[in-house]
């Protein structure tokens, strides 16, 4: 292999353009005229290749000779006539980014209806999920249920059950709030051991949209619900599993949404279209989706999801219920595991933290697997149960270290250490595991995922 | 006029209005109007002309729930033997006839013992002997078990059980646990009774603090900035055998910016990363396969491919594979493996040569079976069209081929 020796002006090329022994004869000789020739004939023959679809791209950013390539000679997106409008009616992204795709993670479920697509956290920027990516969990498979059939009832304990169809729900004072959405079960393949690759699928039930709908407290006013005795809604989704969860009343009240609307336009098909429940800070499985009925009562339901699955097993055998709240977490995206760093030198090292509890107050990293911290930059909007996105530079030098992110709530609450969490709750839990990441980076420049006690 | 009187003078009027709304349905009108717009007037809600008044009969269409207490219970009942016959026609293809199977779900009996019945805990959850937690071993209310087959079964028709078969298969459930005996009849009138029998009827706590946003958590970290720990120590890492379980991470990564995939396929990286970069850009770019992107002033005017579709190759035909993907085939059948059933590909390799074989394929999809491939009967399937039922047979005997 090449030496890693700086080769003065000539920054990488990674293509193998030149090769190593030519690479270390310009390092510790300078770059003559004889040098440059080999260059340019190094240039040719890669242009060569390249025509006949070698497989690499133009990256080297290379400034030996005349000058970069891809300045010096006219692109064709430069010197020709671009397509027309609308030559795609719903806007797709490039072909470039065909890569960033919400995928299952194998042998995690074995039925597809009944399963999750984990969301490209890895590629995300700033706090908003792309609906395309936002990721899916469906509990018998999904519909593209049609709206014009749709109905939303409110019935139990209140004065006068009601009726509303899209048309009707559409007319309400509406309001649009960022939230996160995270399943309860998110990086539950990890509270034994460390089991899976890369970011996608130990956080990737996760998304964030802005959502747009009525709050629930107002169709609780319109149908004079009894605030007094009905002490929990249960919410109810139209699909073949007519999901149903016990919502408290104190937080139906509070910021709970019947939303049709994600990042300004209607709700996906896989998230609910065209009617879903928000429920801030609570785990996702609570957001019903085609969300057809709430009602109010004065005990929990003890639904299916409520005693057979999102339930999290103690050491002592007992099942917690009811588990809602998504506790303060964190975790860095880039890098993240299954990455490599291309090069030693300065990255942003950039991530998401939420609480389902409010604002996130403030997020640390450590690059010494958690001797050392220091406090991350929290980039607008720091909104309530909603992603915040840090930020922190940093120089590698090249050596092994070990990544890590730590955020706080604007409760004080610490995200805990997987020994912490691992002490009061064993590993058997399967929900809410909200310990600290963290990533191994490796001499070669690769990231792996670790756990550290 | 009260509330009662107003919704019983509304019920008078409810068939002539259905009937009306029925003709503007064949009319060609979409559904969107209230059938029952007439009953707005009588109970309006605080935004005029917004929503109206549900029908007794609509909440009792919808109101289905079950609660611990048996509110919303209908009344009515159903034995074990009868469960088990329905369970044979229309569980144990997913479930296994004792409700046994780790096939496609977690399994529903098994791991509950009777002491456990005695006690409401079910022992083995304490000391983790069972490789799964099963319904039986978690499930506290035998009302959640009334409710959910009740709402949600069998997996491919929901809600097309009777009251009394909902009945006859919770009987059923509850006999393989041992929780009633084999000429047991479950109904409303004795229901209250079982729940005391249920063995992890005390297995649930709710004294925790993640049930209510001010709830106390049961960490107590602390955000300390230096020195704060003495020794760090990995617990645990990915074994080298897991190195490709998630297919090449390189794919699944951005072509640009500071990073890129790691080949996954291939071995881990050695040496330092500046010397890796090339390769590591290279090989991230090639899994984008576009053939004109891979060249440096390819043609602009390319058109995006489907995503994640490989370019360049000669499309199969996938016109089955996605009926198959989108349907309950894909409940009990995969592409390379067997499930419950056989894989595609393993029945394209045992009838590809035999003359008769689509048609053969048509009848046994279309009107079900056993025999050919194990002891679970495959079920009928009425509902698939003559058009998709021939292309997904098609599709099968010309080896199944995937998108990828």
């Amino acid at each position: 292999m090449a030496s890693p020796t700086r080769t003065g002006r000539l920054q990488r090329a990674p293509e193998n353009f030149i090769s190593p022994e030519l690479a270390g004869d310009i390092a510790r000789h300078g770059l003559d005229e004889a040098r440059r020739g080999f260059l340019r004939n190094s240039f040719k023959a890669a242009g060569a290749a390249l025509a006949a679809g070698a497989g690499t791209a133009a990256w080297a950013q290379n400034a030996a000779g005349a000058g970069d390539q891809m300045i010096l000679e006219p692109r064709p997106w430069t010197t020709s006539l671009g397509k027309p409008v609308a030559a795609a009616p719903y806007g797709m992204p490039s072909r470039f980014e065909a890569n960033l795709q919400r995928r299952e993670s194998p042998g995690l479920t074995r039925v597809s209806a009944a399963s999750v697509a984990f969301a490209p956290l890895q590629g995300f920027f700033g706090i908003i999920t792309p609906n395309g990516l936002h990721f899916e969990r469906h509990h018998q498979g999904w519909f593209d249920v049609d709206p014009s059939q749709h109905r939303f009832m409110v019935n139990g304990m209140v004065k006068q059950p009601r009726v509303y169809t899209m048309d009707d729900l559409m007319r309400l004072p509406s309001v649009s709030r960022i939230h996160f959405i995270e399943c309860g079960a998110n990086t539950g393949p990890e509270w034994g051991n460390a089991a899976v690759p890369t970011v996608q699928y130990t956080h990737g039930m996760l998304s964030c949209c802005e959502f747009t709908g009525v709050p629930l407290s107002v169709l609780l006013d319109d149908c004079g619900a009894d605030l007094v005795k009905g002490k929990y809604v249960l919410a109810e989704g139209a699909d073949g599993s007519s999901m149903t969860r016990t919502i408290p009343m104190e937080m139906a009240l509070d910021d709970v949404m019947v939303a049709w609307g994600m990042n300004g336009e209607m709700l996906r098909p896989e998230n609910g279209y065209p009617l879903r429940l928000v429920v801030p800070g609570v785990q996702g499985v609570s957001w019903v989706k085609w969300l057809r009925r709430i009602e109010v009562g004065d005990q929990p339901w003890n639904a299916k999801d409520e005693t057979i699955h999102y339930v999290d097993l103690m050491p002592g055998g007992l099942h917690r219920q009811y588990t809602s709240i998504q506790e303060c977490k964190s975790v860095i995206t880039t890098p993240s595991g299954g990455q490599v760093l291309l090069d030693k030198g300065f990255y942003n090292v950039s991530g998401l933290a939420w609480s389902g509890r409010g604002k996130i107050k403030q997020v640390d990293v450590s690059f010494d697997g958690g001797r050392n911290w220091r406090t991350a930059r929290l980039e607008t909007p720091v909104l309530s149960k909603s992603l915040t996105r840090f930020n922190i530079d940093w120089t590698w030098d090249g050596s092994p270290v070990i990544l890590q992110s730590r955020a706080m709530d604007e409760t004080g609450y610490v995200q805990p250490r997987y020994g912490q969490l691992r002490e009061v709750r064993g590993s058997r839990s399967i929900y809410h595991n909200n310990a600290i990441q963290s990533w191994k980076v490796a001499e070669s420049g690769e990231v792996s995922n670790v756990h550290v006690e | 006029m009260s509330t009662s009187s107003k919704l019983r003078s509304w019920r008078g009027l409810g068939p002539a209005v259905f009937s009306l709304a029925a003709a503007a349905l064949l009319a060609g009108g979409a559904v969107c109007a209230a059938p029952a717009s007439a009953a707005a007037d009588s109970a309006p809600g605080k935004f005029a002309g917004v929503g109206r008044a549900a029908t007794p009969a609509e909440v009792a269409a919808w109101d289905i729930d079950v609660r611990p207490d048996f509110k919303g219970l209908p009344a009515g009942k159903g034995t074990v033997q009868a469960g088990a016959d329905l369970w044979e026609g229309k569980c144990a293809s997913c479930h296994g006839s004792f409700g046994e199977s780790n096939e496609v779900f977690t399994p529903i009996a098994g791991g509950t013992t009777a002491d456990d019945i005695k006690t409401g805990r079910v022992a083995a959850l304490a000391g983790n002997t069972q490789p799964q937690r099963t319904t039986l071993m978690k499930v506290s209310t035998v009302s959640t078990l009334w409710d959910y087959v009740h709402r949600a079964m069998p997996w491919d028709a929901p809600k097309s059980l009777s009251t009394d078969e909902v009945y006859s298969v919770v009987a059923y459930i509850l006999n393989l646990g041992e929780i009633v005996p084999s000429d047991f009849e479950l109904s409303d009138k004795n229901i209250a009774e079982v729940q005391a029998l249920m063995p992890n009827r005390n297995g649930m706590t709710t004294d925790h603090g993640m049930w209510r946003v001010d709830g106390k958590p049961d960490t107590r970290n602390t955000a300390c900035m230096k020195d704060c720990v003495k020794e760090v120590k990995i617990s645990s890492r990915l074994p080298d055998y897991a190195r490709n379980a998630h297919g090449d991470i390189a794919a699944q990564n951005r072509v640009i910016g500071p990073v890129r995939g790691a080949d996954t396929l291939g071995p881990p990286l050695a040496g330092k990363a500046g010397e890796n970069a090339g390769p590591v850009r290279a090989h991230a770019w090639s899994t984008l396969a576009l053939a004109d992107a891979a060249k440096p002033g390819g043609a602009p005017g390319a058109e995006a491919p489907a995503a994640g579709a490989p370019a360049g190759a000669a499309a199969p035909d996938l016109a089955g594979a996605r009926i198959v993907s989108a349907t309950t085939c894909a409940g009990c059948h995969a592409v390379d493996r067997k499930m419950v059933g056989p894989g595609y590909r393993d029945i394209a390799a045992k009838y590809k040569d035999q003359a008769g074989a689509g048609e053969m394929l048509i009848q046994k999809i279309r009107k079900g079976g056993a025999g050919a491939w194990g002891p679970i009967p495959m079920p009928p399937n009425p509902a698939i069209s003559d058009t998709d039922l021939k292309t997904v047979v098609d599709w099968i005997l010309s080896g199944a081929p995937a998108a990828n």
